[in-house]
């Protein structure tokens, strides 16, 4: 994109206002994967377009096009002064309270191998090997393999001449064997399916890819004839594939600032935090570290500025289990009169920015995996996520695994299906009972977060290492 | 729009050799959002874009690619030209691909719809007006969207819809609310004020004392809305060939074992009646309607292309995911519904479901919004929010003791990277021990 072209076409016909900001975004992806031993056609998708937000007085509003030409300029300039009008009558806060962005500076992903660095028949020959690898038996039934990148890049200019240019590389591996006896079907992911890493191919080794193929089968067949995940009240270990949807739903999403002032009441849902509960809330035991952390690198959401320009830092949250900050924007903090974090994020330039979860961690504890396994009398390991369900509050949840294994005695035992637990945020938490080491710490996400009106679909990243939450409960599938 | 991508079409098939096949499809949308938080404005923009996908075939190879036009034809032209050659470049590495199917026949198609969609900025302060004095949060969405489709072999196909969806949610306090919608096409200001008035009313319960009820099985009504959200679970997997074949339906009982759902349960894809265009992604015309399950029983699956040749099927849809589903009616009348309830849950909403175990097609979600406690055939209070865990094979069979004979027409009010144009028709459900668990 010819940005400084685009720059000029669109200040010849911007009319006199308080302030304007273009955010262009282009995206180019490439997907390929094999099914079955068959390649299936690869998707290239290329999109491009810009975000204008005006101000004038205490109004503001947005209009995006994918037409990148004086006439597309223009009419995004008519749309945002049409309800611009409509937001000087009718808005929930003036413009005029809206921090604007102070620093320009440039970002880019560290790539150190980089996705044309194998050519596309070799991308292609690894992905048939594990599907090879993957059909181990007749009862897999389905089997597949995929290799995916992207890459954004995103210029925020504003009318203060502010320039922020960052450039994002994304790599989305895995794949999934599908197994089958009558009645019951299990299937099993491995390689990073499901999530993604900022980076270039190197970070395929990060999730086994491709050598836990083969394992990933033989997982699947397991559950087959294994029995039900039992019921009761148990300790639970959840493995980092888990714990990234339970710090994503019961503490990401609670503490979304723009929920908690009611914005997202008709879609995803309030909180049932509240602002006065920063500062001194219990959240979860003393061992619960929370942190808002955009500087590790091949972590999903790991950026220098939010897409409003505000520079990210990393910074707790939650600190020795009591809540202190909550995931708000510049905008939020001032409509909140908080603080908060550079968390104002767009799924594209098709959208606006809104209060998202970034990198959202669980810090490292003192105990290695044996540690964890060898303390817990009557448990479930539990490992990545097949289910999930909360209410609109994030409070009552209910979530399922893949895979599970009994632990008695401090033992690892016998391989568990549907392994399903329940609970309610506000008090799981607070039965964290031990916390993996830095040695088990594993960086997921998800490229999958929904929430919006309009609807938006982003990429959020978590790490944690493995946890141990005593008394609760568990239970199995019919 | 429709010249626009007539013209283009043109120019990309002028761009191929002798050998090569190409499949256009074309999706544009020029769409207001304005999302409200208490009663005000608290973003409002237009969206403007247009996408194209393009199919490349060579023999049986075949390649796809995506990009978003700018509406200059020139500039369009050279950036598919560019994608055009890198997807030839592509190409050359790919095996044979066994399942590439499209459709040979010219069957030329379009649906032209008159605009009757009302200036947005003075809805806005009709819809701010009318609900001056409550705590309104929710979303406008409105404007044209159009649909094309145009292969090298001289098929052309065009729809356009324009409408509006208004969804929104009316609080009393903390989650106690109400949620509302209207979609159209016109706007009729006494329509949405009988609404506002209904909302009203219903607030008055939302004020008395909330309910709180024990784990354990419940005599419910499950409104349309609700309804809307355990089809949206069967269609996740439900109703594809391709999902059937590999046994990763949650039906997968009803195929295996003969399982089976109430008599009464018929389940439909109805093209007809939907807002989908009726033409696919291949080229491929759907039919009027799919009969999914007749009378309880499982009977067709949706079947895409690439699924049909693998499995020797005829085709019937774009990809296979109900879009226009329509759940058979009852005889239950809504009016009455209260009576027949007597004492039990009136459920408004129900709220992120998931399979608790997919084998068994066991759904676990919430309750959300305006559920009440309901004795003797009154509501007499609001429910604090449940979580229920329960089988399909249990809410609409054993359990199942009739649908109403109104059906609601549920225009999907999502806007994922573009509007939906996904709906359905559902009618309520009175089921008794539905099992509640949190």
């Amino acid at each position: 994109m010819d940005i400084q072209h685009y720059i000029s076409e669109f200040k010849s016909i911007v009319p006199a206002v308080d302030h304007w900001s273009l955010r262009f975004v282009s995206n180019y992806s490439e997907s390929l994967s094999v099914r079955q031993g068959i390649v299936q056609p690869p998707e290239l998708n290329l999109t491009c377009g810009v975000h204008l937000t005006l101000m004038q007085g205490n109004g503001f509003a947005y209009a995006a096009t994918s037409n990148l030409t004086t006439e597309g300029f223009g009419h995004i300039i008519d749309n945002a002064l049409r309800w611009l009008e409509s937001s000087k009558k009718f808005g929930l806060f003036s413009a005029q309270d809206i921090p604007l962005a102070s620093h320009s500076g440039n970002y880019h992903s560290p790539v150190s191998q980089p996705w044309d660095s194998m050519p596309l028949n070799e991308k292609l020959d690894q992905l048939q090997k594990i599907n090879q690898n993957l059909r181990i038996n007749d009862s897999i039934v389905d089997w597949q393999a995929q290799l995916n990148h992207r890459i954004v890049n995103s210029h925020l200019v504003t009318s203060e001449d502010i320039n922020i240019s960052q450039t994002f590389h994304y790599i989305y591996p895995g794949y999934e064997a599908v197994a089958n006896k009558g009645a019951e079907t299990q299937i099993r992911s491995g390689g990073g399916w499901g999530t993604a890493r900022q980076g270039g191919l190197e970070q395929l080794a990060r999730y086994d890819f491709p050598l836990s193929a083969q394992s990933t089968a033989e997982e699947a067949l397991a559950l087959i004839d294994a029995p039900q995940c039992p019921t009761g009240s148990l300790s639970l270990l959840l493995k980092p594939s888990q714990m990234m949807l339970q710090i994503h739903e019961s503490i990401g999403h609670p503490l979304e600032l723009d929920r908690i002032l009611g914005d997202e009441r008709n879609y995803a849902g309030t909180s049932f935090v509240t602002k006065d509960m920063f500062g001194d809330y219990q959240y979860g035991s003393e061992l619960l570290n929370i942190t808002f952390d955009p500087t590790i690198t091949s972590e999903l959401a790991s950026y220098d500025f939010d897409d409003d320009g505000t520079t990210a830092e990393k910074q707790f949250l939650i600190q020795d289990g009591i809540l202190l900050k909550p995931l708000g924007s510049s905008t939020s903090q001032v409509r909140a009169q908080m603080s908060g974090v550079a968390n104002a994020r767009a799924c594209d330039w098709n959208r606006p920015t809104m209060d998202r979860m970034a990198n959202l961690n669980l810090e490292p504890g003192d105990k290695s995996f044996a540690d964890l396994v060898s303390n817990i009398e009557n448990g479930v390991l539990m490992d990545t996520n097949s289910s999930w369900s909360i209410d609109d509050s994030r409070n009552k949840f209910q979530f399922g695994c893949e895979y599970g294994r009994l632990i008695k005695d401090g033992q690892l035992g016998e391989v568990v299906k549907n392994p399903n637990y329940r609970g309610i945020s506000a008090t799981f938490w607070r039965n964290l009972q031990a916390v993996g080491n830095s040695d088990s710490f594993e960086i997921w996400g998800t490229p999958n977060c929904g929430k919006g009106e309009p609807n938006q679909v982003i990429q959020v990243g978590h790490a944690s290492p493995p946890c141990v939450f005593s008394n609760v409960e568990i239970f199995g599938g019919e | 729009m429709q010249n626009y991508f007539q013209e283009l079409s043109h120019k990309i098939f002028q761009l191929i050799k002798d050998e090569e096949i190409l499949l256009l499809n074309y999706a544009s949308e020029d769409s207001d959002f304005v999302r409200l938080n208490h009663n005000k404005i608290r973003q409002a923009g237009n969206v403007r874009q247009q996408d194209l996908d393009i199919d490349l075939i060579i023999h049986q190879k075949q390649t796809n690619a995506a990009l978003q036009l700018s509406g200059n034809i020139d500039d369009d032209i050279s950036k598919v030209k560019t994608l055009l050659n890198q997807m030839r470049d592509q190409i050359q590495y790919l095996p044979d691909d066994p399942y590439i199917n499209i459709s040979t026949e010219i069957n030329n198609t379009e649906t032209l719809e008159e605009n009757q969609l009302p200036n947005p900025n003075e809805v806005l302060e009709d819809i701010i007006n009318t609900t001056r004095d409550l705590d309104l949060v929710g979303i406008w969405a409105s404007g044209s969207m159009a649909r094309g489709f145009a292969n090298s072999m001289g098929q052309f196909n065009w729809h356009t819809n324009h409408n509006f969806n208004f969804d929104w949610s009316i609080y009393h306090q903390d989650d106690k609310a109400i949620k509302q919608n209207y979609a159209g096409f016109h706007w009729d200001h006494d329509y949405f004020e009988q609404k506002i008035a209904f909302a009203r009313e219903t607030l008055s319960v939302l004020e008395l004392p909330a309910k709180n009820i024990k784990p354990g099985p419940y005599r419910v009504f499950l409104a349309p809305s609700a309804m809307q959200e355990l089809m949206d679970m069967l269609n996740w997997g439900g109703f594809g060939l391709k999902n059937h074949r590999t046994s990763q339906t949650p039906l997968l009982k009803m195929i295996s074992e003969n399982q089976t759902l109430h008599p009464h349960v018929s389940l439909f894809e109805n093209n007809r009646e939907g807002l989908t265009p009726p033409f696919t992604k291949f080229g491929f015309l759907k039919p009027d309607s799919i009969p999914l399950i007749q009378n309880g029983k499982y009977t067709q699956c949706l079947v895409s292309p690439r699924s049909g040749k693998e499995y020797k099927q005829h085709v019937n849809c774009s990809s296979e995911y109900a879009e226009s589903l329509e759940l058979s009616s009852g005889n239950l009348h809504q009016d009455h519904i209260l009576e027949q309830l007597d004492t039990g849950i009136f459920i408004s909403n129900l709220w992120y479901c998931n399979f608790s175990d997919r084998n068994a097609c066991r759904i676990t979600g919430m309750t959300r919004f305006a559920c009440l406690w309901v004795e003797n055939g009154k509501p007499v209070a609001p429910l604090n929010v449940m979580r229920f865990d329960e089988s399909i094979y249990n809410i609409l069979g054993k359990n199942l003791i009739g649908l109403t004979s109104e059906h609601e027409h549920i225009l999907d009010a999502g806007t994922y990277h573009q509007r939906s144009q996904s709906s359905s028709r559902l009618p309520g459900a009175l089921i008794k021990d539905f099992r509640f668990t949190l």
